[in-house]
């Protein structure tokens, strides 16, 4: 499978990885959403079990965006990666997995990463006028949006 | 302002002004018997909405449009906290979780770091955690099935299931001291020593509990009233449940026979032999049908594992201070919902540097739009009981 991927698509490719087990791969951000689109079409990853974010502030592309894949047919799981500029939006895979719609909600309301082509992309978890992403790495854990707190519960801290 | 109380762009106040018009006739082409658009809210404090879910409904009449999920009152922000505590001190924090299946979502965690140390489990430990976490998916289908029946009518088998449950309660509370956030496992194994006549007692539940789910069935399966409520009610099929990634009893009941205790079997599932029911239609009551079926399984399955659990120690060897190499893992298991994975990413540090949380139920509850769209608001409520979501696991 991977060297038909690396055959399709050549360099973009940048690693394809087995660790502990468990394959991944780290795709070029140019190859996204294409290559998802083959591994569905073609390699039969019908289930596209999640998509998340890290976020590395040190490195000059600071999200990582993973895509959690399974197939059914191949009981087989795969992890692509593909890493995205703070404010570069990142190609929608609902077309392809409608499941993707609140995944990548999530992703948008904790790292502010924006989906390009999502249908209706706004805050899931937190509430719509909130200030901040709180799942990156220069968000504080008791940090909060104060002005939020303080026009809608009417207390002067969440804390 | 929370400008949440929107949907599609409409304000959700129009449910007022909507009402009004049909005293306006003058004012309106439509008549009182005309149809017309109405949009309400569900929740977040409704009974049937089984925790904080708000759904905002649209309506014709009865018939509903078209729903939108407003979620997120109970999130507290896990994700956050796991990157600021050591591997060790986040295990308590997942059974808050899904806090009616904490055994499920502590074995998660505990195998994902496991594999990210490179440890193995021992066969006891393992087998402990097969019988517990059976256990905690009765408990967590007993919890259903009783909710589940409340919403559509039938009061007695809450009580009845709710009367059984506190058994299983009971032997956690026995052997952790703790009955619903119960932290049973450890890193690397267990955390107690099984108590004294612990087999003895749960080889005693099984026999307590396998006529009470006969009786649970014979309450509804044949129950006029109950199978009316849900013979074709929230439909979905196969292909939709995988397009948009539902995963456990939905999906079973939809025909695809899928669960990761056999596709990729984890803990000690590998030894034992049961059967993975599966539905035909993917409506309410075959998937009342597959949990049932499914609760005889746990119980196959706690028979085969009490009567040979290995001796030895509990724990591995894993260092105290957790440094786990650097690197990334997910692990998935069969939790009650459905699938419940955790994606860690290690630093080299003590700490995660990002921990995942795949939540079944938050992906499930996905799907209830599709499944609602067409039928009737008393059909939401069938629908919300079924897909048996807990809201402390759609937030985190």
């Amino acid at each position: 499978m991977i060297s038909r991927l690396r055959a399709q698509h050549g360099s973009g490719l940048r690693e394809t990885v087995t660790y502990l087990g468990q394959k991944y791969i780290v795709a070029d951000s140019s190859l996204i959403p294409e290559m998802l689109q083959v591994l569905r079409d073609q390699e039969q990853f019908d289930y596209c079990v999640d998509i998340t974010a890290v976020h590395y502030p040190e490195r000059e592309k600071q999200f990582e965006v993973v895509w959690i894949l399974y197939s059914f047919p191949h009981n087989e799981r795969i992890r692509v990666k593909a890493s995205y500029a703070d404010g570069k939006s990142v190609p929608s895979v609902v077309s392809i997995w409608p499941a993707a719609n609140w995944l990548e909600r999530e992703v948008f309301d904790m790292f502010g990463i924006r989906f390009e082509g999502h249908p209706d992309l706004k805050r899931i978890l937190l509430p719509d006028g909130w200030k901040g992403y709180p799942l990156r790495k220069d968000y504080g854990i008791i940090q909060q949006d104060q002005e939020w707190v303080q026009i809608n519960l009417g207390i002067e801290s969440g804390q | 302002m929370i400008d949440r109380a929107t949907i599609n762009g409409a304000p959700t106040d129009r449910a007022t002004t909507d009402r009004t018009s049909h005293l306006e006739l003058g004012q309106h082409e439509k008549t009182f018997l005309d149809s017309n658009e109405l949009i309400i809210n569900m929740g977040p404090q409704h009974p049937a909405t089984h925790g904080v879910l708000r759904v905002i409904l649209k309506l014709d009449g009865e018939k509903v449009l078209g729903t939108e999920c407003v979620i997120g009152y109970l999130h507290r922000g896990v994700e956050k906290i796991a990157e600021h505590r050591t591997y060790t001190m986040f295990n308590p924090y997942v059974d808050r979780m899904d806090y009616v299946a904490a055994v499920s979502n502590g074995l998660g965690y505990c195998e994902a770091v496991e594999k990210l140390l490179n440890v193995q489990a021992p066969p006891r430990a393992n087998y402990i955690r097969v019988i517990l976490t059976e256990l905690n998916r009765l408990a967590s289908h007993m919890l259903w099935l009783g909710t589940h029946a409340l919403d559509i009518g039938a009061i007695t088998p809450l009580f009845y299931t709710f009367r059984d449950r506190e058994e299983i309660l009971k032997i956690f509370e026995k052997y952790c001291g703790a009955r619903l956030t119960t932290h049973a496992f450890r890193i690397g194994g267990c955390s107690y020593e099984t108590y004294e006549g612990f087999e003895r007692e749960v080889k005693k539940f099984l026999d307590f509990v396998a006529p009470k789910i006969d009786e649970y069935e014979e309450l509804l399966t044949t129950n006029r009233i109950w199978v009316e409520r849900t013979k074709g009610v929230g439909k979905i099929s196969a292909k939709e449940c995988i397009a948009l990634g539902v995963t456990g009893p939905v999906l079973r009941a939809s025909g695809v026979k899928w669960d990761l205790r056999k596709a990729q079997p984890y803990a000690a599932y590998a030894d034992f032999d049961f059967e993975i029911p599966i539905g035909e239609n993917g409506d309410t009551f075959d998937r009342y049908m597959v949990r049932m079926k499914e609760m005889r399984q746990s119980l196959r399955i706690i028979e085969q594992a009490t009567g040979k659990i290995p001796s030895g120690p509990i724990m591995a060897k894993v260092p105290k201070v957790m440094k786990p190499p650097v690197g990334e893992i997910y692990h998935s298991i069969e939790a009650p919902k459905g699938e419940l994975g955790y994606f860690i990413v290690s630093d080299g540090s003590t700490q995660p540097y990002r921990v995942r949380v795949r939540p079944p139920s938050f992906v499930n509850l996905q799907a209830l739009d599709m499944m609602v769209r067409g039928a009737l608001v008393a059909d939401v409520i069938a629908v919300i009981g079924t897909l048996d979501i807990v809201l402390g696991e759609v937030d985190r």
